[in-house]
Parts: structure tokens; sequence; C-alpha cells
């Protein structure tokens, strides 16, 4: 019994217990333990086997990571249109609710896995674990890992991925990256997006990239508009794909 | 809210070392935090006390303390403790300071009854 309300709830940890109960202190006794245990751990751990699946697999995985909105799934659209048809790629897309963005990417053209994370604002590594399952056997080289909309909690979990693609909209405002520096502080290239509405809004892309890099120094940039197509083509050099 | 998704893992690893070190009951849980570990303080202590509900660390309590970041100058070498991932060096004002650590997310000690 639980001897701190009286629940039965640690009967089965009592149980494992029970042999060495007999040598124990008394049960009054509050013992201090010192431990070291990252709070990560589990999530790492997933992340290194997912790195050596993908390793092994000679698949590049990138993680997407954007504040909703910023135009991910689209750019997805239109990378899947610009790659050569048979050129294997996988997606997954992590989103809280609805299966919209895979059926966005299988009409594309590309194998999709929909994680719905519920509450959770971030993909974990164990989630994409199990899409791997489905993905993998069909060898893609490619592999695009579209995270939750959010700007703060995808930052803290790794996926095993060996490239983190930080997508920010001239929308947003130039301030982002001192805003939300964690995201920034792991990301291998930024991505301008919606560039087409450079004209209508107020965004400096010269300070934003000063900004980005006190937290990232030397990171990599990028410009896009994905409805007019401008950028794509640089795009696809970083992916290591010449369209 | 990814709070809520680290004090499940907390309490799965407090559940297993219920096991390996055999004990019964948690009745303090420390964590040591870094600045940059992207946690509140207070949305962990709102998720800690429903997460903990039915297993060993129910009703315990939660002492968090925060670390210091460490970090060093790569112009000019001076080594400080930085309160953002932007910060410029103190001493010569440049920035991109080299942070070897801060986003601790450790579990640092337990007390236990048996
Ligand atoms: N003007 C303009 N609009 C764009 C561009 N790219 C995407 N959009 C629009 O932005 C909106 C969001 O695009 P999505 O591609 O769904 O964005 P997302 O980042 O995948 O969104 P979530 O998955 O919900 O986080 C849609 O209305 C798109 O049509 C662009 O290059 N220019
Ligand atoms: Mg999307
Ligand atoms: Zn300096």
């Amino acid at each position: 019994m639980c001897g701190t309300c009286g629940c039965d709830q640690t009967a089965r940890t009592a149980q494992t217990v029970n042999d060495i109960s007999r040598l124990s202190p008394p049960r009054t006794e509050q013992r201090r333990l010192q431990v070291e245990i990252n709070l990560m751990a589990q999530n790492d751990h997933w992340a290194a086997l997912n790195r050596k699946r993908l390793d092994k697999a000679q698949c590049l995985a990138l993680n997407l990571m954007s504040s909703p909105g910023s135009g991910k799934t689209t750019l997805l659209e239109k990378t899947l249109q610009a790659l050569p048809g048979s050129f294997p790629v996988a997606v997954i897309e992590g989103d809280q609710q609805t299966e919209q963005d895979a059926e966005r990417i299988r009409a594309a053209g590309a194998p999709a896995v929909q994680i719905n994370t519920g509450k959770g604002c971030h993909l974990e590594a164990q989630r994409v674990s199990q899409a791997l399952d489905q993905l993998l056997p069909a060898a893609p080289h490619l592999l695009f890992i579209e995270n939750v909309g959010n700007l703060v909690c995808p930052a803290g979990f790794d996926l095993g991925e060996q490239r983190r693609v930080l997508l920010l909209s001239v929308t947003e405002g130039d301030d982002k990256p001192l805003k939300y520096p964690d995201i920034f502080a792991r990301a291998d290239l930024v991505l301008f997006t919606k560039t087409d509405l450079l004209p209508y809004v107020d965004f400096n892309r010269d300070r934003c990239l000063e900004f980005a890099r006190r937290i990232r120094p030397g990171l990599p940039a990028l410009s896009v508009s994905a409805t007019r197509g401008d950028g794509l083509t640089e795009w696809l050099e970083w992916l290591g794909q010449p369209g | 809210m990814h709070e809520l998704s680290l004090m499940e893992s907390l309490r799965d690893i407090l559940e297993a070392e219920a096991v390996s070190q055999q004990f019964e009951a948690v009745q303090v849980v420390e964590l040591t935090l870094g600045p940059f570990s992207h946690v509140e303080a207070e949305a962990l202590r709102f998720c800690f006390d429903s997460v903990m509900r039915g297993s060993v660390a129910e009703n315990a309590e939660l002492r968090i303390q925060w670390q210091v970041a460490a970090a060093e100058c790569p112009a000019c070498g001076h080594r400080c403790s930085p309160q953002t991932r932007y910060d410029p060096c103190p001493a010569c004002g440049a920035f991109g300071l080299r942070i070897e650590s801060g986003d601790e997310l450790m579990i640092s000690h337990l007390e236990v009854t048996p």
C-alpha cells in the first residue's frame, strides 16, 4: 500500500521489493538519493535509434519547424512537384488534429504518414519511429518531417533528423529570432517564406538575419515564395537535388 | 505545453527507479533546470501534481533549482553566464558566445521512503 496516502496504487512496486523488505530500514525513514537523470533521456534514446535507422537506409531526414501557417505544407507540395517523379521522397506530417496535410502531400504524389499529437505541441521521437516503420520499407532518399506549427516546443525534441530547417514567413515580423531564440539555436537553415508578400509588410531580412546570427553564428539563409516559385531552385540545391 | 510530456517522462522514470532503487514512495523530487531549458516552473508544477496522481510520487513535493549557464566568448576568450542565448560578451561586446551549458533538464535528487 502507498505509504503517503493509503491508496493501493503502489502495490505492484511493493511486490517487486517484497524480497528485500525485511532488510530495508523502517517505513518512516526517508532516504535522500542522488541521481543524475536527464528528463529528455527517453526521447533522446528514440532519436538516436531513428538517426541510426535513417543513416543505414541512406535517407536524409529534415525536420521542418515554424509557427502555424508559415507555409510548410505548401513548400513541400511545390518541392514534390519540382523533384523528378522517380525520386523517392517520404513525408511525416505532425499536427494536433486532422489528416489534411498528409492528404495534401499524397495528392502531390508522395507517401505520407500523419501523426496527430492531440494536446501535444510538438513531435516526439518515439512517434516518428512508428512512422518510420511505415515509410522506410519503400527506401526513400529524402524524408521531410513537418513538425507541429509552433516556434517554441519543437526546439527541445530531437527527432533523429540530420538537419533542421526553420521557416519564417515575412508576415511574422523580423524580431522573431530574439523572441524565440531556442528554436534558432539549433537550426541548420532559416528559410524566409512568402516573399511575394514583401511589398505589403515591413520585414527587414538583414535585420532578421543579424538577430538570428547572434544566436546561431553563420546560420545559412534562403528566401522562397512557394506560390510564385521564387527561390525554389536554391532550395532544391540546398537539399542536394538540383531540380 | 510540453511541460506535460516532460512530467509524463518524469513519472515513467520515477516508476522505473522505484523498482531499480527499491523504494515505495517518493516524497521529494528535485530538478535542476538551465535557463535555456525552455520550461516554465509554474507550468511544471501545475502538470506535476496531476500527472503524479496514482504514481509512486503522488503528493510528492517538487523542488526546482535553476542552474546558471556557462559560455565562452569566441573573440576574446572571456567566460561568462549569459541570461539569454543572444547576450553579447560582457567583456568585448562580441555576439556569438559559445554556450556550453544552460539547457539542463535533470532530476538531481529524490527523497524516498521504503
Ligand atoms: N502569399 C503566399 N501565401 C502562401 C505561401 N505559402 C503558403 N501560403 C499560404 O499560407 C497559408 C498556410 O500555408 P500552409 O502551407 O498550410 O502552412 P503550414 O506551415 O503547413 O501550416 P500548419 O501546418 O497549419 O502549421 C495558406 O493559405 C497558403 O496558401 C506563399 O509563398 N505566398
Ligand atoms: Mg502544414
Ligand atoms: Zn569577448
